[in-house]
């Protein structure tokens, strides 16, 4: 890279378009998010596993307006391959005011409970590859003093329930992950976002019983884009799941573990 | 072979319902969020053929394939490309009205003809080639639709024009959705400078008032009328008159809000009887006090006065709704609408809304489209099973005696010889149908059952 462009990418961006870089740009309630941010006009550098679906997003991003729209096929539990990913992605942006980690799998409990692999697997993709992407952005936005760290968690994290208890903990560790990173560089300049969905109409819960009463991805969308702008700590969304969770969280474990949840 | 478990798969499901909520029936539901995903859903069908599907806006069987595999094309709703300079907008097929609407109309553009509710997909209006208040002047939707691709069961795909393959572009505007997989589409939108439109409302006694009326206004973009169906006497055939041009003077383009009403409940069965319907003809004729009303109107409650409130179709109850709609060409258009309206208003299966429109000799360009020139009228029945269905079919039988045809979209009830004789091209039409692809409504007006 250049010392122009090193240059270029560090300094920090405060005016003109917003600067984003999704990664797992495909899910669906990435999609909804990055429609909003095109319609704004800004600039974003998409990540996502499947070549054929991430060109449509990104087809469908350019022509709703985003002023600059990049995109690399990654898988993202190939750990070692992010720091290149990464450095290549803010140079294509030339800096970065927003990454915004989506991707994430919900797993087979019932086979994660016979098999380790399974479990490993959850935990992995939910939790480990995104601490590889969080660590290497977060000493990027630290050495620039800029930028916001927004991450999908779950109020699944918030306890752990019998039917999803794998992907509730891969969950539980990202969000405590966030708390404690936020706690470090928060006085950096550099915000962190715990996103905390409840469930949601995509591909995730596509078939669920009662999928179609979930929350519709454009209003979560909608909210994730209102708590970005604000530099909120934390967004339980819709925000119902905020009290919901609260009384989950107070139940007492002696009461908790006989509940069918 | 059928699976063993089918049944109960089957039951399981969440119903896709049509918006008359009639006829119901058990199918596997497989969402396509992709292009991509067509073709593993195609591959694996659990039993019986498969139907494209979209936002279920049509009445009746048509979008329904009993014990079979819809594929709900909605999560496909991806732009592909949109060009300032001449409109052309590519989309998904599973791209909504609305969703159109909110992305062109910022942008100075507007649907080049519009249904009475924009909750349908680009892939449902072409499979419908469906019309609206500009049909006088605009002709069909399919008009507008520059290409589109056709992915057939087999794999292949045809981009489909007015010059390139032209067969099979024909034949799936209006295809009912039988001819193959619309992927995606592109529509050429118009301009607009303001989202109001400049609108005339004009009280009517009679059709002859109605046909006077329709005659002054074939310079005017848009034209419609609410007519009354439940009255008789010195009442008979009374209505409003709609007319309106896009407005010339600029004024901001901005999106419109989401509609916040939702028709929470099944009402109760007897909510729309005879006496319910005619206080509301009665209110809405007089909410009109004037003989003439001109007024600067948002396009949306213009053109989509009922996507107001979200799920109406369930004021109807639990029974669902039937609707009726013929077109009639001019030699008889007058005199088999009055015939046509006499025996309703008789029957006292009073229609809550009743329009009434006169259709333009723009050709449609597909084959089985239903528009012709003349007058067209759509109704719709509150179910009363030893009632509504002896009316319908003799309205029908009325129809075919006054050489109309009755619009499949919205129709549960027509029957193989009414349909064969409305569309004497079906077999012709049949040739184009994908062998895995059927419907319910195709499978009651030929007899044609896919093996299993
Ligand atoms: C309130 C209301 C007002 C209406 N007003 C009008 C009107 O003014 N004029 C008019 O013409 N119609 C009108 N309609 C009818 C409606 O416009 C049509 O039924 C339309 O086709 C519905 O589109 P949909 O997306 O809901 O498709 P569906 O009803 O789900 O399906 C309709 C047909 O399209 C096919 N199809 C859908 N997607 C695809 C695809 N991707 N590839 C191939 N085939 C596909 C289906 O197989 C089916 O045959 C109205 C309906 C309502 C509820
Ligand atoms: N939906 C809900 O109810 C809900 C509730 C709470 C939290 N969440 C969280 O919200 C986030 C978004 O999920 P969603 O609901 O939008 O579901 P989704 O549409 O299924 O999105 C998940 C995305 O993650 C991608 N992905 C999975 N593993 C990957 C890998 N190894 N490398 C790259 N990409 C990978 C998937 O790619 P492919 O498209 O290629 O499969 C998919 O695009 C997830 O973190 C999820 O846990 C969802």
């Amino acid at each position: 890279m250049s010392t122009v462009a090193t240059a270029l990418a560090a300094q920090p961006n405060t005016s003109g378009p917003k600067k984003i870089l999704v990664l797992g740009a495909t899910s669906g309630i990435a999609e909804a998010t990055c429609r909003i941010w095109a319609s704004q006009g800004a600039a974003l550098f998409l990540v996502a596993r499947n070549a054929e679906k991430l060109a449509a997003v990104a087809q469908d991003l350019r022509t709703r307006g985003a002023s600059f729209v990049e995109t690399a096929v990654a898988d993202l539990d190939d750990t070692e391959q992010h720091a290149t990913l990464l450095s290549h992605a803010v140079n294509s942006l030339t800096g970065m005011d927003i990454a915004y980690l989506t991707h994430g799998v919900l797993g087979d409990q019932a086979q994660a409970e016979q098999d380790f692999n399974t479990t490993a697997h959850i935990l992995y993709t939910n939790f480990i590859a995104p601490v590889s992407l969080l660590t290497w952005l977060a000493n990027y936005c630290v050495q620039r003093h800029h930028g916001t760290l927004a991450v999908i968690s779950s109020v699944a994290g918030d306890r752990g329930r019998r039917s999803n208890y794998v992907y509730g903990s891969s969950k539980a560790g990202l969000s405590a992950f966030l708390a404690g990173l936020r706690n470090r560089i928060d006085r950096e300049g550099v915000t962190v976002l715990t996103i905390k969905p409840g469930p949601t109409r995509t591909a995730m819960t596509a078939g669920m019983p009662k999928s179609e009463k979930f929350a519709d991805p454009n209003a979560v969308a909608k909210s994730i884009v209102a708590a970005i702008a604000a530099k909120k700590d934390q967004l339980y969304v819709p925000f119902i799941w905020a009290p919901i969770m609260l009384v989950i969280r107070t139940i007492p474990e002696r009461v908790f573990k006989k509940l069918n949840l | 072979m059928p699976d063993p478990n089918s049944q109960k798969d089957l039951a399981a499901a969440v119903p896709f319902e049509s918006w008359g909520r009639y006829p119901t029936y058990p199918a596997k539901i497989t969402s396509l969020n992709w292009q991509s995903d067509y073709a593993p859903a195609i591959a694996h069908l659990h039993q019986g053929g498969a139907l494209p599907v979209g936002m279920g806006r049509s009445y009746g069987d048509s979008c329904l394939l009993k014990d079979g595999n819809l594929l709900v094309t909605t999560g496909m709703n991806r732009l592909i490309s949109f060009d300032p300079e001449t409109g052309d907008l590519t989309a998904e097929a599973g791209m909504t009205l609305a969703q159109i609407l909110d992305f062109a109309v910022p942008r100075g553009f507007f649907l080049p003809v519009s249904p009475g509710t924009k909750y349908v997909t680009l892939g449902g209006a072409i499979a419908n080639d469906i019309h609206g208040k500009n049909h006088h002047v605009a002709g069909t939707f399919g008009r507008h639709v520059t290409q589109f691709e056709l992915v057939r069961s087999d794999g292949t795909r045809k981009i489909c024009s007015a010059t390139q393959n032209e067969d099979w572009y024909a034949a799936t505007i209006g295809g009912l959705g039988l001819t193959g997989f619309i992927s995606w589409a592109t529509l050429r939108m118009k301009p607009i400078v303001s989202r109001n439109i400049d609108y005339e409302g004009i009280q009517f006694h009679g059709i002859d008032e109605f046909l006077d009326l329709t005659k002054q206004s074939h310079n005017i973009e848009y034209t419609v009328s609410w007519v009354d169906c439940a009255s008789t006497g010195k009442n008979f055939c009374r209505g409003v008159f709609m007319q309106g041009d896009h407005s010339t003077k600029p004024t901001p383009l901005i999106i419109s809000p989401e509609p916040k009403l939702v028709f929470p409940f099944d009402a109760p069965g007897a909510a729309l009887n005879h006496t319910t319907v005619s206080l509301f003809n009665t209110a809405f004729f007089h909410k009109q006090i004037h003989k003439r009303v001109v007024a600067l109107q948002d396009y949306e409650p213009f053109f989509y006065p009922l996507d107001k409130v979200l799920h109406w179709n369930r004021m109807y109850g639990k029974g669902g709704l039937l609707q009726f709609q013929y077109a009639i060409p001019w030699e008889s258009a007058r005199e088999g609408t009055i015939a046509i309206m006499q025996a309703v208003a008789k029957s006292g299966l009073a229609s809550f809304l009743a329009v009434l429109k006169a259709f333009g000799d723009v050709p449609s360009p597909g084959m089985m489209s239903f528009p012709k020139p003349g007058i067209t009228l759509a109704l719709d029945f509150p179910i009363k099973a030893d009632k509504t269905f002896p009316l319908v079919e003799r309205l029908a039988d009325m129809t075919c005696d006054y050489g109309g045809r009755l619009y499949p979209a919205k129709d549960a009830a027509m029957t193989a010889p009414q349909f064969q004789a409305f569309y004497p091209q079906w077999e012709e039409f049949a040739r184009f149908r994908d062998p895995l692809i059927t419907s319910s409504f195709w499978e009651r007006v030929t007899g044609d059952k896919l093996p299993l």
